[in-house]
């Protein structure tokens, strides 16, 4: 029997919980020719801005052991060239797109919002507060529970589409962001960003990256975000997707047992293009073995 | 297109530099002069990402025993220079590879009537073979080939085969003249250009030299870049360069994997 692998994500109805996850699926053309698209749950599309933004200087990435640093520094194409050039081709996919975005004030947040509102062809929004590669905003929304309920709250009075709020794993407590946004109208939370690293060239005694820091992701990452995920899910009443390392179907249903609704799959994407349509086949193949009749069952079923 | 691979050869053609060839689709032999593959060196997660290298060349395999049908191939060059690198160094004839690929803009072939000349540093000379092998087919082709020693100095006869003239010149003087191949380039530029074209691979102060000494003699010059990448489709951004018109204030960048990595020289930054 074919298992049920849908889920519905603050009311965005995905044909399975394997989502990609922001600033590693471009606009999602960039893999049209390596995946099939209408076989992902849903895209989550590079952090978007108001204006376009240049990012950071180079080296932006460097390999660490199991894992990746990036200090990208938000790079992307701004709104009026998303609605202009990315736009099109994601009405062309049946697949729901989800819109990362962010701002540097409160103001430009709630712009964001009200604009993206106005697009049909975009199936909800995730808020970016939690970036760790940005000066201003981004993080400063992320670390603080106040600020974080501040522009959840402005931004879900903005939109009536599906609010996601992705959470950053450099605070001292992931449950008291959670609850905070959660309170503030999240429709659901998605975690964890990146964890804040550093790499250091010996012989030349200098960081590695142009940035010095940046966002460490990749397998390295699963346990970190596996723990979040499931503390998280602990004190919340909204529905988790759960990010951090996700390299195949085991990871992914990992996170499902902590208590994540849905996925997104990212630094995995980098190195193998198709790897999201692979875990949601290898996730289904499991539950047909298994003999588990539909994936909602699997939700926090950590025994 | 992504595929599975087989190693046919892999050895080493100058102390640190190695060659391999691996089989390919049949559609792989599309392949543009300039494109380049992403390898994945094995299936665990040290190392987790693909390694870009540029294609040195493609053709067709004829297996030794008889009746055997004949083996579309891809062969890049590479320089042992980390982990990844050195695990590939030691793989066999046999052993399988995942490759994404051909990715990327190649080079643009110009026209029959212009003088060709290739500027190559060390492992640069990477993605200049197949570039020369078609070029000879319309246009005398020179080629500019240097390195610290001679070890630095790759498959010059291979070069040679084809046709090309080839000028060597190393920082030891170790092979050919002792000085900087963009000083070898200069000298050879001083007495009239008519319609030239140049193609230039390898480090960045070189490209950078070579696209100085370009825009000064006026001559059209095409760079292949190289940077720090994880996808090679253009998603993660992490090897963009400077364009042009680049400035804090007013962003240009370029992606090197989707926009590249071959770039009008006069289209960059070079002073970032």
């Amino acid at each position: 029997m074919k298992p049920d692998m849908s889920v519905t994500i603050a009311g965005i109805n995905l044909r399975n919980p394997v989502m990609t996850a922001s600033g590693t699926f471009g606009y999602a053309e960039e893999f049209a020719e390596y995946v099939d698209l209408e076989t992902i749950g849903a895209f989550v599309t590079k952090g978007l801005s108001l204006k376009p933004k240049a990012g950071n200087p180079t080296p932006r990435i460097v390999e660490t052991p199991g894992g990746m640093l990036n200090a990208i520094g938000l790079q992307n194409v701004g709104i009026d060239a998303f609605i202009a050039k990315k736009v099109p081709f994601l009405r062309s996919v049946n697949t729901p797109a989800i819109v990362n975005f962010f701002g540097n004030t409160i103001d430009e947040y709630v712009e964001m919002a009200s604009r993206l509102n106005e697009i049909p062809e975009i199936a909800g929004l995730e808020i970016n507060i939690s970036c760790p590669n940005v000066k201003q905003g981004g993080i400063v929304f992320g670390t603080d529970p106040q600020c974080a309920a501040e522009v959840v709250s402005a931004c879900r009075k903005a939109t009536t589409k599906a609010l996601i709020v992705k959470l950053s794993p450099n605070v001292t407590d992931v449950t008291v962001m959670a609850r905070a946004c959660q309170d503030a109208g999240a429709d659901a939370l998605s975690l964890i960003n990146t964890l804040t690293g550093m790499a250091i060239d010996l012989e030349r005694r200098k960081p590695v990256l142009a940035n010095i820091t940046g966002g460490l992701s990749g397998p390295a990452i699963k346990p970190v975000a596996l723990r979040m995920v499931w503390q998280v899910s602990k004190c919340v009443k909204v529905p988790i997707i759960g990010i951090g390392g996700i390299m195949n179907a085991t990871d992914a249903l990992e996170f499902i047992l902590a208590g994540a609704s849905a996925v997104q799959v990212g630094t995995a994407s980098f190195i193998n293009p198709s790897a999201a349509q692979e875990i949601a086949a290898g996730m289904e193949k499991w539950l047909a073995d298994k003999g588990v009749a539909d994936i909602k069952s699997l939700i926090g079923a950590l025994e | 297109m992504q595929f599975k691979s087989m190693i046919l050869s892999n050895s080493e053609v100058s102390p640190g530099y190695w060659k391999m060839r691996m089989t390919a689709p049949t559609e792989f032999s599309l392949a543009q002069p300039g494109q380049f593959v992403m390898v994945r060196v094995n299936s665990a997660i040290d190392p987790l990402l693909r390694r870009p290298f540029g294609i040195f060349d493609v053709g067709m395999h004829t297996p030794d025993y008889s009746g055997a049908a004949a083996q579309p191939y891809f062969e890049i060059l590479y320089r042992v220079v980390g982990k990844g690198t050195s695990m590939l160094a030691g793989l066999h004839e046999t052993d399988q590879l995942d490759v994404l690929g051909p990715l990327g803009k190649g080079f643009d072939l110009g026209t029959a009537a212009e003088r060709k000349i290739i500027v190559g540093g060390g492992v640069g000379l990477a993605p200049l073979y197949m570039l020369a092998r078609e070029l000879v087919k319309q246009s005398s082709v020179s080629l500019y080939a240097g390195g610290r020693t001679r070890d630095d100095i790759l498959c010059i006869t291979e070069f040679e085969r084809l046709g090309v003239e080839c000028y060597v010149a190393t920082e030891d003087g170790s092979l050919g003249k002792c000085g900087l191949v963009t000083e070898a380039l200069v000298s050879s530029l001083s007495n009239g250009n008519g319609e030239t074209s140049i193609y230039a691979c390898g480090p960045h102060g070189m490209l950078k030299a070579v696209a100085g000494i370009a825009a000064e003699h006026d001559i059209y010059c095409q760079v292949s870049l190289e940077g720090y990448m994880a996808c090679g489709v253009g998603a993660c951004l992490g090897c963009v360069t400077p364009g042009r018109n680049h400035t804090v204030d007013t962003p240009d960048f370029r992606c090197v994997c989707a926009e590249g990595p071959v770039f009008d020289g006069k289209e960059l930054g070079w002073g970032c």
